[in-house]
């Protein structure tokens, strides 16, 4: 079962995931992708989504982005139900997904043309965020052009002008190297203070998970559940000497334990 | 050594001097400069020596020049044709059906491959349609249609339409085949529907297929032309070639095969700029 621990009875959710369940058929047998998914979000927050493949993360994703409809359950965003419907909140994918005939500058505005902007007014809103989050004069460039940690950012920075409250991250740093992850990472805080969104971040790595997050749910597989909720109470803004405080240890010691459970499990 | 310090300066400058007329720095581009006109010279003479000795032969006698004709002799029935005959007219006639013929079923087959994209079971049900029609001789219809269509223009162009309708339709159906579902997906997440798809994942991701199959549809269509002029009709240089035959002209046979030689150039190299235009901005990794 999922814990929960109230901060406050009166609390407004952003985001709440209330008792989702997954199940597909395959093959004559059931399969249960998520099981009893509960997730109640606040406003602002940072959180991650840690556990071995196959723990129904993407599945959880795809059920918020509105792209599938869960089995039973509802998604409310800001008390309203939008189950099965998509366009409410931004979602990028692992892949960067750059559509490689379009220029940086025209791949980042793609969500603004959808919702009807005008050319010109994108441009004048994409062109600022380029220049301050490391895109200058690389408006112009094709992807192609670009190294893995650049086409990153490019694929956030369209996901954040499409400018919806919630961003779902699924594991967009997974690969990279390290060092472009570690400059990744301070890049994500930093806009994530900027803009003040709301994040969900699925990664397998329990570090990124913690450097990041305001707070942590572990998965766990078949069937895929939540099966604990971990708060990380340390100082904001982190950089590299928070990887090394105790706090710091001590959580990853747990998340460790936790997701070896789950990796022993398995075999 | 401070008082002088040229004295110091001055042998150093004249070693590296030295080291540098002994390195061999390899320009790349002059590299490729040189490759690219060696190449060029190498084919011209090829050509030019397959000329000269087919010219030759045929006045040794080596080959008869009443079947192979030869270069000089084809020039000269070639420019009468132009100035005395029908050429130009013939020649506008065929380039214009096939031209036409080409665009149109270049045209029609995207917009029926693209179509599959909306619909599964549209798409499945159709698919072994279109491989069996793509399995038909089309050629062998030719004679229906000149009766459908009559001996004119237009019985032409529908070869031509024909031949590569169903080419083209395939191509652009590989392409919707070959899209990026999590392309489909992302652009979901940014509230799309699916006409956005469309317009922005789809038709760009099948462009290079459409467009790969540009060059053997302009051969196609004007294969598709001059068996329709053979089959029947009053002009086109399919015609004036089966005429020609019938009347034992050999050597205007052979100006009709040149003159259809170099039409079938000059439309490759116009098919080459149209595939430029079509996937301009797009960058082609070799």
């Amino acid at each position: 079962m999922a814990i929960q621990r109230k901060e406050g009875s009166f609390t407004m959710y952003k985001l709440e995931v209330r008792q989702t369940n997954k199940i597909f058929k395959k093959e004559g047998k059931e399969v249960v992708a998520l099981k009893d998914a509960n997730l109640k979000i606040e406003e602002g927050k940072f959180i991650s989504l840690i556990g071995p493949s196959g723990c129904g993360k993407s599945t959880l994703f795809n059920i918020i982005a509105g792209l599938i409809k869960p089995t039973t359950g509802e998604v409310l965003l800001d008390g309203k139900n939008i189950v099965g419907k998509n366009g409410n909140v931004g979602y990028m994918l692992q892949k960067d997904l750059l559509l490689p005939w379009r220029s940086i500058l025209q791949n980042v505005i793609l969500g603004l043309e959808i919702k009807g902007v005008t050319k010109k007014e994108a441009i004048e809103r994409a062109m600022p965020l380029l220049q301050k989050y490391g895109l200058g004069g690389f408006e112009h460039h094709y992807p192609d052009e670009l190294s893995g940690g650049m086409r990153q950012r490019a694929a956030l920075l369209r996901t954040l002008l499409y400018d919806q409250d919630i961003i779902l991250l699924d594991e967009p740093f997974g690969a990279l190297d390290a060092q472009t992850r570690l400059l990744m990472q301070t890049w994500l805080l930093n806009i994530w203070t900027d803009f003040k969104k709301t994040i969900l971040f699925v990664t397998h790595d329990i570090d990124e998970a913690i450097y990041l997050s305001d707070e942590i749910y572990v998965l766990s597989p078949r069937p895929g559940r939540i099966k604990e909720k971990v708060d990380v109470h340390l100082s904001r803004p982190r950089n590299e000497q928070t990887l090394l405080q105790p706090a710091f240890i001590d959580l990853k010691q747990h998340l460790f334990a936790l997701l070896k459970q789950e990796v022993v499990l398995e075999k | 050594m401070r008082d002088n310090p040229e004295q110091i300066i001055l042998p150093h400058k004249v070693k590296v001097k030295e080291i540098d007329s002994s390195i061999l720095i390899e320009d790349e581009e002059l590299k490729e400069r040189r490759r690219k006109r060696i190449t060029l010279i190498g084919q011209l003479l090829i050509g030019i020596f397959g000329f000269v000795l087919w010219e030759l032969f045929a006045k040794w006698k080596i080959i008869d020049a009443y079947y192979w004709s030869s270069p000089s002799i084809i020039w000269e029935t070639g420019l009468i044709a132009f100035t005395e005959g029908t050429l130009w007219s013939d020649l506008l006639y065929t380039s214009g059906a096939t031209i036409l013929g080409f665009l149109l079923g270049t045209f029609f087959g995207a917009l029926l491959g693209l179509s599959f994209w909306w619909s599964y079971f549209y798409s499945r049900i159709a698919e072994p349609y279109l491989i069996a029609f793509n399995a038909i001789p089309k050629l062998a219809l030719a004679p229906v249609l000149v009766i459908l269509f009559g001996i004119g223009f237009s019985s032409k162009v529908v070869l031509a339409f024909m031949m590569t309708v169903i080419v083209t339709a395939i191509a652009a159906h590989s392409g919707v085949k070959s899209v990026d579902s999590d392309l489909e997906k992302m652009l979901f997440s940014l509230g799309a529907k699916k006409h956005h798809i469309f317009a922005k994942v789809v038709i760009p991701s099948a462009m290079p297929w459409i467009v790969s199959s540009l060059k053997i549809n302009i051969a196609l269509a004007l294969a598709g032309t001059i068996v329709g002029e053979f089959i029947s009709s009053r002009q086109g240089i399919g015609r004036m070639i089966l005429y020609a035959g019938q009347i034992m002209n050999i050597n205007l046979v052979w100006v009709g095969v040149v003159v259809l030689s170099i039409l079938s150039v000059l439309m490759y190299v116009g098919t080459v700029w149209l595939e430029k235009r079509l996937l301009r901005g797009r960058r082609i990794r070799e």
